[in-house]
């Protein structure tokens, strides 16, 4: 009896102490993530402006912007060009070369497996705007690819960055991500014990059955994971964008990060922008309900 | 075990709460250092190495702290994009913490930034200002806003209009002494290059939307306004956007850029360094024949210029836009300037209107227009002989009595950014002038409203 009170004491104790010391950490994400998100939302149903007779005078307009939203055949154009970025540069490119690395590196010798992986990391490790600047040299009209495929033929340069926008972007983004994937890949990959591979080899599957039936099952989980971390990821790339073809030319890779960002501080709308911010959260929150359903992760 | 799971979240609330404190460093630095003075920020948009308003304001403080010991000049420019500088300076023009004391201001903002409440009215101070009276009247009319108040002092104003290569025209056999009657022989001028001199970009102009307010205005509004047409009625307050002009402008880059091929390749059309590019490096290297430009760029051939070059009126000329088909008055031409303004947040509003005084007065004014290449806003200064004498000076003034001038309504800023997403739609091939221009009659009917528009 006293032991149990002595005990109950004590989980009340632990329990005041980690309040105590949760409340700066959750103080924080009040300040720096709630508050701003929920000003996100009051602000969409405003006419906010940077600059004019809005800026000074700020007004309620109810579902102004969300009517303006819908009549906007730039908005669908960029919910379009966004999906195709995200399913071309992040679901299939990163996740299946990630993927296809992290297999192919499985098992082999330790120097090599370091070289490759370091190699892959760096992409992933230099700063993004970075990253951005090196493809825009490597592309630009007189970059390393077009010198290399003009030594190679009497062809003229070819403006990537103009001529095929949203392919660019998409390589560069696959060249920056692959890393992440390819890590998780990897370790959940040499968790695999090697007994059950070769069970499945003695009761006389192939190799790709291998893949599809052992390999593939076992890494399920991981595979959910990165696929919603790359797709969240992905559906906000701004700077990597911004920095190669601003969303240009004309439109053609004006993503809706891009697009919030032009309505926002270019066209100085901070109200229609904040109301497309909310509907790239709608779209990562699809996304996300999609994968749990399809992949039944707990 | 307890007791350094204690130890890690006490630490790691410590970190995040060091990492929250680190922000609160003065933006304005050189406060500290000198002690009893007041500091004045005067920001602008700056322009990088060959800045030419850094070099006469470095040359403007010298001068004016030997002469006033209680004030500090801070020279702030904020570096970038046309774009990236209004949004900078109005964001910074929110609060009392940030605001600069003295800014730059195109004409075209101040309008929208006065509306805001951005700016302080200077009506009190420039009444009692002699010499506000030496001043052009139609500059004063481009500072004062639509509440009949003064928000900024006129610094310089400009033209624009066709800087051309006078070696490449010899070459393909046109005159020296070219004037163009309208666009259909601009066109065929240029073809008359191509043909002779296939390596060089036979006509240029700004067209991509990061290039912001210069594609709007250098660009498409030389080629619009040509066209009889005006993008804003002022005196029903309503806008234009079933224009025929519109579209004919349009056509015009459409041709020029993809049907004929006689303008300058995506890569350079569409980078924001497309200016430098061409003017500073292509012009003068006989690289490309024509590019519609502010008059402002003699001052890159000039003496101390980025590309200098002696007897630059034998080397480069610069003729007036032509209207469409040689309407009256045979030529087009937009003009513009910059102002110096007092944000309403600024704190040392008596010192800061100081300043710009000496900013304003007869040298200050000859040697800023000067160094920059523009337009003088100052009647007396319109008549020193140093003025005068610059090469190419005559016809950018002359063509300045029938100059248009951008719509004075607080919303110009967001209809412009319509007409730069047109212009790139058309000259990179995504769009047909029509698609273009019904593009930007949807936008700009978001932006305004149904009701005000034509």
């Amino acid at each position: 009896m006293e032991a149990a009170r002595e005990s109950n004491k004590r989980i009340l104790s632990d329990n005041i102490k980690t309040a105590i010391f949760l409340t700066p950490a959750l103080i924080i994400l009040l300040i720096f993530f709630l508050i701003p998100m929920g000003l996100t939302i009051l602000f969409s149903f405003t006419n906010l402006a940077l600059t004019g007779a809005q800026a000074q005078q700020i007004e309620f307009v109810g579902f102004d912007n969300f009517v303006r939203m819908f009549n906007d055949n730039q908005l669908y154009d960029s919910i379009l060009k966004t999906l195709i970025f995200v399913v071309s540069s992040g679901v299939i490119g990163q996740i299946s070369l990630g993927f296809l690395i992290a297999f192919l590196m499985k098992g082999k010798n330790a120097i090599f497996r370091r070289f490759i992986g370091i190699c892959v990391i760096t992409a992933w490790v230099i700063p993004e705007i970075v990253a951005a600047f090196t493809w825009v040299a490597f592309l630009a009209d007189s970059g390393t690819l077009n010198v290399i495929a003009t030594s190679l033929g009497n062809i003229r340069p070819i403006a990537f960055l103009f001529q095929y926008p949203m392919i660019s972007v998409v390589v560069a983004n696959i060249w920056r991500g692959t890393a992440f994937c390819m890590l998780a890949f990897q370790t959940a990959l040499d968790d695999i014990s090697k007994e059950v591979e070769e069970a499945a080899y003695m009761d006389g599957a192939s190799r790709f059955q291998n893949i599809f039936y052992i390999t593939i099952p076992m890494v399920k989980g991981t595979i959910a994971t990165t696929l919603m971390l790359t797709t969240l990821s992905t559906l906000g790339v701004f700077t990597l964008i911004y920095t190669m073809t601003a969303g240009g030319p004309g439109n053609a890779t004006m993503t809706l990060p891009v697009y919030m960002y032009q309505q926002a501080f270019v066209s100085y709308q901070l109200g229609y922008g904040t109301a497309i911010s909310l509907v790239i959260l709608i779209l990562g929150a699809i996304f996300g309900f999609v994968y749990t359903k399809l992949l039944k992760v707990d | 075990m307890l007791k350094k799971k204690y130890l890690t979240a006490a630490l790691f609330s410590a970190l995040i709460l060091s990492a929250c404190g680190g922000g609160e460093a003065e933006s304005n630095q050189e406060a500290g250092s000198s002690e009893g003075k007041t500091p004045i920020e005067i920001t602008w948009r700056g322009t990088g190495e060959e800045d030419a308003v850094l070099k006469y304001l470095e040359n403007f403080e010298k001068d004016f702290e030997s002469e006033n010991s209680d004030i500090d000049l801070v020279l702030t420019p904020i570096p970038g994009g046309e774009g990236d500088y209004n949004t900078r300076l109005a964001l910074s023009m929110q609060s009392a913490n940030t605001a600069p004391d003295v800014i730059s201001e195109d004409t075209f903002i101040l309008h929208s930034d006065a509306a805001a409440n951005y700016l302080t009215n200077l009506d009190d101070y420039v009444g009692e200002w002699e010499e506000w009276d030496q001043f052009f009247e139609n500059v004063k009319e481009g500072v004062t806003a639509a509440d009949g108040s003064v928000y900024g002092i006129p610094t310089v104003t400009d033209t624009r209009g066709i800087w051309y290569n006078i070696e490449v025209f010899e070459e393909a056999g046109l005159p020296a002494d070219w004037q163009p009657q309208s666009w259909d022989e601009i066109l065929e001028t240029a073809q008359i290059i191509k043909d002779s001199q296939p390596d060089v970009i036979p006509f240029s102009m700004n067209v991509a939307a990061v290039n912001g307010e210069a594609t709007s205005m250098q660009g498409f509004q030389m080629l619009f306004y040509g066209t009889g047409d005006t993008l804003y009625d002022e005196e029903q307050q309503k806008w234009n956007v079933n224009s025929q002009g519109f579209v004919d402008a349009l056509t015009f880059i459409d041709e020029f850029m993809n049907q004929r091929e006689l303008g300058p390749s995506l890569s350079i059309a569409l980078n924001n360094n497309y200016t430098p590019t061409v003017i500073q490096d292509m012009l003068p290297n006989n690289q490309v024949a024509m590019v519609l430009d502010g008059n402002w760029q003699v001052r890159n051939f000039l003496e101390g210029g980025v590309a200098e070059m002696e007897n630059v009126e034998e080397r480069i000329g610069f003729a007036p836009m032509p209207t469409q088909n040689g309407e009256e008055p045979g030529y087009v031409t937009m003009a513009g300037g910059w102002a110096w303004s007092i944000p309403e947040n600024s704190q040392n509003k008596e010192e800061a209107w100081r300043v710009i005084q000496a900013m304003s007065d007869y040298e200050s004014q000859l040697q800023r227009v000067n160094s920059e290449g523009s337009l003088t806003v100052r009647k007396d200064v319109a008549e020193d002989s140093s003025y005068l004498e610059r090469p190419l000076i005559e016809t950018p003034t002359k063509i300045l009595e029938n100059a248009h001038f951008r719509p004075k309504s607080d919303l110009y800023p967001n209809v412009s950014i319509e007409i730069q997403r047109a212009v790139e739609a058309v000259s990179s091939g995504s769009m047909t002038p029509e698609e273009a221009a019904e593009q930007y009659r949807q936008g700009v009917i978001d932006i305004v409203g149904e009701e005000n528009t034509y």
